[in-house]
């Protein structure tokens, strides 16, 4: 049964492999010749400016984690449309349940003032 | 696939064995939502809506007790094992909320996420306790594991709540992949993730079961006995319950270990049933150990709320005992412990938050010096408390002792109930020292326990369960054997 996987572990051997090699050699054979502007971390191509480590606005965080939740919801709308015409009406109940419980997530954000970005 | 046959109606789907957590989950959204509708001085209608809900949850798994549903094609499953758990963590969660009347406004978390979050909890171990598949199972684990990360660290502005948060978050989630694994495992060892479908594949004959198999049940058990708090992967459970409130530290070891051992019993009695005999060699030693450790660490505390969470963890060595010996005398005490577990130690837990020393929580064991002078009743009951989680008569601890190592000798583990009754023995040093100190030292100055009737009325009621589980053990065991027996 395991030989079957003997293919995977062939390719897992052969990608790190090539991998190692070509960082291996580059190492040993190429030039080195550094200077600061070589360096320095690569950021699009533009000079870096300060740190990295600065603080960010928690609401940046609260949209990413409020889009996560609705995306979701749109995950399993896309499978309940598939197989709708077979459901029918309780198919229809259970959805209306499902986004009735996401609208109280919805109203829940919007008094906690999740989109009031206003200071 | 036929689709259309599996969609075709309402009626055959079992959505009654979905009604009980539904009913608290309905509310819950409740509680959240009311939250803004209040003005700041009205929130005591929180935790009242939140007892509405459990009340009406338990009105209903009354009403269907004695039905046996499955629904949802197999996922969960109502019958009298489920429902004797429903009740029971009910029943943990009202007493919960009632010392929250209190306690919560206190200490300022009186939000509607608090109750909302508690109802979410209580939901995913009503969902636990009655799953009959791995997937659903985990998804109640999951429900009210995060609901629990929050409640721990839902002091902000305290350290050790916020670390007991993070703690308990990292080394739950890392749990949880644990359990995934196994899960997958288990998957794969069965071709389904219904416990029935692992028990037909075992008791087919043929083949002795394969690697793939304890495999499964050795990752199932490593996440499972974390949840459980038991030794070696009880390292989170002191800090956690120190940290996080008192009321959520009661509702931690009394409603999530329940439902993990509703789980567990499930899982293990039913699913896996065919290799209990292989699987009790590695739980004699998880018991003996988690017992031991758990009884001699919790000596040298000096918090109180340390001093319950090593307590908390002997008291998981005793229930690991009922599974180890297994059988229906086994898990039925599993049944009876896990009841008399949640009226002892949530009464100790209400008179924790309820007492009070210089603007802070009196957690400091040197607090309950003299508490008899000021506070008779309070000490009393505390002292009832004590008594029975040392497992002395006439108390429900004794009782729930007695048939966790009867169970035991039973099934012919005589060493582990010779073990367990040295463990009860070195316990009565520590609990009793409470009772020493509340009785016979001079009094500490500066001991409030403010009036609340809802915290005493939740007192009231685990003084009584107590007693009566102390005094009238049989009914209590003939309402377990006759869960039990819904499942075997």
């Amino acid at each position: 049964m395991l030989l079957e996987y003997i293919p995977i572990l062939v390719w897992i051997c052969l990608t790190t492999g090539v991998a190692a090699a070509i960082l291996l050699f580059s190492h040993l054979i190429g030039r080195k010749r550094p200077s600061d502007e070589k360096l320095s971390p690569y950021e699009c191509g533009i000079v870096p400016t300060g740190d990295a480590r600065t603080r960010i606005p928690i609401k940046f965080y609260m949209v990413a984690m409020v889009f996560l939740i609705f995306d979701i919801e749109a995950a399993f709308l896309y499978p309940w449309a598939v197989v709708y015409r077979n459901m029918l009406f309780v198919g229809l109940i259970e959805m209306g349940l499902f986004m009735l419980i996401l609208l109280a997530g919805f109203v829940y954000i919007w008094k906690k003032g999740v989109f009031d970005w206003e200071d | 696939m036929g689709a259309a046959t599996s969609f075709s109606g309402v009626s055959d789907m079992g959505l009654l064995a979905a009604a009980p957590f539904s009913a608290v989950v309905f509310f819950a959204i409740v509680v959240l939502l009311l939250d803004f509708l209040l003005p700041p001085g009205r929130k005591w209608v929180l935790p009242l809506v939140s007892l509405v809900g459990l009340l009406a949850s338990s009105v209903l798994v009354t009403f269907l007790w004695g039905r046996e549903v499955v629904g949802f094609s197999g996922a969960i499953s109502l019958d009298r094992f489920s429902s004797f758990f429903d009740l029971l963590l009910l029943l943990g969660t009202a007493l919960v909320v009632l010392s929250s009347f209190f306690y919560a406004r206190r200490e300022g978390i009186e939000r509607g996420e608090y109750y909302s979050l508690l109802l979410f909890a209580t939901s995913g171990a009503m969902l636990m306790a009655s799953a009959v598949d791995m997937v659903v199972f985990f998804l109640g684990l999951e429900i009210l594991s995060v609901s629990l990360y929050v409640l721990s660290g839902f002091f902000r502005d305290r350290t050790v709540s916020v670390e007991a948060a993070v703690k308990y978050f990292v080394l739950g989630a890392f749990a949880s992949g644990f359990l995934l694994y196994g899960i997958a495992l288990f998957y794969g060892a069965a071709g389904s993730t219904q416990y029935g479908a692992m028990q037909a594949m075992l008791s087919s004959g043929g083949d002795a079961p394969t690697l793939l198999v304890y495999a499964a049940c050795a990752l199932l058990m490593v996440g499972l006995c974390f949840k459980l708090g038991s030794v070696p992967f009880h390292m989170w459970v002191p800090d956690v319950y120190q940290g996080a409130p008192t009321s959520v530290t009661g509702y931690m070891s009394v409603v999530s270990k329940a439902a993990v051992f509703a789980a567990f019993v499930r899982i293990f009695g039913t699913g896996l049933a065919p290799v209990q005999i292989e699987l009790s060699k590695v739980l004699w030693v998880l018991a003996v150990a988690t017992m031991t450790l758990g009884n001699l660490a919790a000596i040298s505390q000096t918090n109180i709320k340390r001093m319950l969470a090593y307590s908390s963890i002997a008291h998981a060595g005793y229930l690991l005992v009922a599974l180890t010996a297994a059988g229906r005398a086994g898990y039925s005490s599993v049944l009876f412990y896990a009841l008399a577990y949640a009226f002892m130690t949530l009464g100790a837990f209400g008179v924790i938050a309820l007492l009070r020393r210089e603007e802070q929580e009196a957690l400091d064991l040197t607090s309950y010096s003299g508490l008899s002078t000021r506070h008779p009743l309070l000490s009393g009951a505390m002292a009832l408390f004590m008594i029975s989680l040392a497992g002395i008569p006439p108390t429900g601890g004794f009782f729930a002792k007695f048939y966790v190592f009867s169970a035991a000798v039973g099934a012919g583990y005589v060493d582990l109930a010779v073990i367990g009754v040295l463990n009860s023995l070195v316990s009565v040093y520590f609990y009793m020292r409470i009772v020493y100190l509340m009785y016979m030292k001079e009094e500490t100055v500066g001991i409030e326990a403010p009036p609340s009737l809802a915290a005493r009325a939740a007192l009231l009621i685990c003084v009584l369960g107590t007693l009566a589980m102390g005094v009238f053990p049989s009914g209590f065991a003939r309402l377990v054997a006759s869960s039990v027996s819904a499942i075997f």
